[in-house]
């Protein structure tokens, strides 16, 4: 199992957000769907320890989720945040900034392909990105750490329906090509059907509907 | 008057006519400063006569313990006065109070060591004063700063964390443009010194009489002093102060209302 949450509250602004969540998130592509102010993008900063629960365990892997080193942690599991989320610089600068953390060099290029974009964006500033690029562009930064598990908070809500097809198709893409895992943070429950072996609705900070492995077509290599 | 060790209360009184005409200018504009005026008069003339009657007494006891102790209780005063234009920077007091004293201390130990000045109080009160009254405000405006950044860049910040920074490292941009902030008040004035404005030592010194090259010389020492120090100063306070924004898990932690910043 990925993720297993068990009895989880968190809050935020001093607001509980999450009320004693429990679900599993398998391997594969998991949803978490529900309306503005459901808890659900809480809920993903808790999987890569942006933020800690209040109360309950959360286990990744087997493992509790506090007794991991942090850091290792958000490289493994990367979080693809709602826009607007790069950094100042170029296109090249934000692909690279969490490899050169650690000392390592990227294929910008490369990377910038992998999530839907001409390599010949990479000497672009970011700020001057349109939004469907500037999201292909946190794809690619988070593709940079070679992550096991993407975390990505409503990846396509700030897109047109072309863009927001085409950003789901690089996402079906990379789970195939890749073997990565998914969990994705979306009000849209048509897109939690489209893209998600596993679907958890969320209410007012709780689990109203989790349905079972709905497993099918989009399955990647390397799930369990 | 020929001198400024002449200076009488008299011509001290004689200078309330300008603040009258002041006053004068807030009542015809409506300006409702008259008030802010005579406080500002009243409390500046109590202050300094009473800082007056300090410094003398060190200046008789001729003791560095007792210079160090001004200097300490200056400090303590800076950072509590500073903590409260940096509002929704979290314990800000202890980054404060550690960057004036280590400010103050560090350049005055440089300046009798470089041999600029002698270890006497008659130097070092004075100095020591102008080092922790400009190290408080670039501290202060730097920490603002801070806040005021953390608090918008905080998406900025999380996206840093999220791709594996530690808490320093995303943090940085924004320490260096709050530093650039704390210093460049102080960089401007020196640039501009002479030109658009005569310092405030050196007018001193040449209202008592120095010969003008003399009190340029001073001068420069001072403002070299100054930009040390409050370099000083504000990169300890920002560096230490930033830590306050994230726990010990590389998280930035929740904005803190302002009255609950303090401390």
């Amino acid at each position: 199992m990925l993720f297993e949450l068990h009895r989880v509250s968190a809050s935020r602004g001093g607001t509980e957000v999450l009320r004693e969540v429990s679900l599993t998130l398998p391997e594969g592509a998991s949803c978490v769907a529900g309306d503005s102010g459901s808890g659900k993008s809480t809920l993903l900063r808790l999987l890569n320890r942006l933020a800690d629960p209040d109360a309950g365990t959360i286990a990744y892997g087997g493992r509790a989720l506090g007794s991991m080193a942090v850091l290792e942690l958000r490289r493994e599991v990367a979080l693809v945040p709602q826009l607007p989320a790069l950094l100042p610089g170029t296109v090249a600068e934000n692909v690279a900034f969490g490899p050169g953390l650690i000392g390592r060099e990227v294929e910008v290029g490369s990377l910038l392909e992998l999530a839907g974009l001409p390599a010949a964006f990479a000497g672009r500033e970011a700020d001057r990105l349109s939004v469907g690029e500037q999201q292909r562009v946190m794809l690619a930064r988070a593709l940079a750490l070679e992550p096991r598990v993407l975390l990505l908070d409503e990846p396509t809500s700030a897109l047109d329906a072309r863009a927001r097809d085409r950003v789901e198709e690089t996402l079906v893409d990379l789970r195939r090509r890749l073997g990565l895992s998914l969990v994705l943070v979306t009000h849209d429950l048509a897109q939690a059907e489209r893209l998600a072996d596993r679907v958890v609705r969320l209410e007012s900070g709780r689990v109203v509907e989790a349905d079972g492995d709905r497993r099918d077509a989009a399955q990647p290599a390397g799930a369990e | 008057m020929n001198a400024a060790s002449d200076v009488t209360f008299a011509q001290v009184a004689a200078t309330l006519g300008l603040v009258a005409l002041a006053v004068l200018v807030s009542l015809w504009q409506r300006m409702r400063l008259e008030r802010g005026i005579a406080v500002a008069v009243a409390r500046s003339f109590i202050q300094l006569t009473a800082v007056g009657f300090v410094i003398q007494l060190v200046f008789d006891g001729d003791s560095l313990l007792l210079v160090v102790a001004l200097i300490a209780a200056m400090a303590l005063f800076g950072a509590f006065t500073a903590r409260r234009r940096a509002p929704t920077v979290p314990r800000a007091f202890v980054p404060l109070l550690v960057a004036l004293a280590l400010a103050g201390t560090a350049t005055l130990v440089l300046l009798v060591v470089l041999g600029v000045f002698r270890p006497e109080p008659r130097y070092l009160v004075p100095l020591g004063g102008m080092v922790i009254g400009n190290s408080m405000t670039a501290a202060a405006v730097a920490l603002s700063r801070l806040g005021d950044e953390v608090t918008a860049s905080r998406r900025e910040i999380e996206a840093a964390l999220a791709l594996g920074a530690t808490a320093t490292q995303a943090a940085r941009p924004l320490v260096r443009r709050s530093l650039r902030s704390g210093v460049i008040p102080l960089i401007d004035s020196t640039k501009t010194t002479g030109v658009i404005f005569f310092p405030g030592i050196m007018v001193g010194l040449l209202v008592a009489g120095a010969a003008p090259l003399d009190a340029v010389r001073l001068q420069l020492i001072i403002l070299y002093m100054l930009l040390g120090s409050v370099s000083i100063a504000s990169v300890t306070a920002v560096v230490l102060a930033q830590r306050s924004f994230f726990t010990s898990s590389h998280q930035l932690r929740e904005p803190a209302s302002p009255r609950a910043a303090r401390g």
